[in-house]
């Protein structure tokens, strides 16, 4: 069977290619048609913000790459509510992701055989 | 046991050292390695460019001789080392860039051989993440 793989992606989509290259990760790994998870934490949360405007900081928008993450058959996608309310998150641009306490983000990165924070 | 590891932070920093100590350690173990991959900043560790003062850790140059030494699979990702200008004989000509800043024993490849790798070992161990 296959190895599970979580990715814990922690950077502002605007603070460096590192959220992008957090996610050709995921996408990397939904092509080859393996188990992947992603986990938005701490400032990674902020890639999820509706209504961003990257051509006015003069970046590539990275919410593309983001929605195509259902069709690479990524469906495990979580964001720490913790995170998102601390930044003044309200609606989030990707509806697939889900909420996930503090305290269960232990139990998550438990269930996957190997961890990539980035 | 089988290690895969993944390196992301550049040749000058501290986790690039302890990365490179962790992978003799490994090997001293009995361990195996089952790839080196360099992503992110890490593929700055893969560069033929750097130069390093004399009184100082040369990282660039303890990774070639110890992946040459115990004849081991350095990848470096591609994408991740043309947007950092670090590009072999091949890709250098694709692009033509006059600066060749790799080359054996690192090879350049995609993200599939992180995948690969980490399907092949029993941990992968990161070095230099956020």
């Amino acid at each position: 069977m296959a190895k599970s793989l979580l990715i814990i992606s922690r950077q502002s989509p605007w603070s460096g290619p590192g959220a992008r290259e957090a996610l050709d990760i995921v996408l990397a790994g939904g092509a080859f048609d393996l188990p992947i998870g992603l986990l938005f934490l701490d400032d990674g949360v902020l890639q999820l913000a509706a209504g961003q405007n990257a051509r006015a900081v003069q970046q590539k928008d990275l919410s593309a790459n983001l929605q195509a993450l259902p069709m690479f058959g990524v469906e495990e996608l979580f964001y720490c509510a913790e995170s998102a309310n601390a930044r003044g998150l309200g609606k989030l641009s990707l509806d697939e992701a889900q909420p996930l306490a503090a305290e269960h983000i232990t139990a998550l990165i438990d269930r996957y055989d190997q961890v990539i924070t980035l | 046991m089988k290690f895969a590891i993944a390196l992301f932070s550049a040749a000058h920093a501290p986790s690039s050292r302890r990365a490179l100590l962790f992978a003799q350690a490994a090997l001293a173990g009995g361990h195996e390695i089952v790839r080196l991959f360099f992503y992110q900043d890490g593929v700055f560790n893969a560069s033929d460019a750097v130069v390093t003062p004399q009184d100082e850790q040369d990282l660039p140059k303890q990774w070639r001789a110890f992946i040459n030494e115990k004849q081991l699979d350095g990848v470096v990702c591609i994408a991740a080392a043309l947007r950092r200008g670090v590009l072999n004989e091949e890709e250098a000509k694709r692009y033509q860039r006059e600066a060749i800043s790799l080359s054996a024993p690192w090879e350049l490849s995609g993200l599939g051989q992180l995948h690969d790798a980490v399907q092949d070992a029993d941990r992968l161990i990161c070095f230099g993440g956020a």
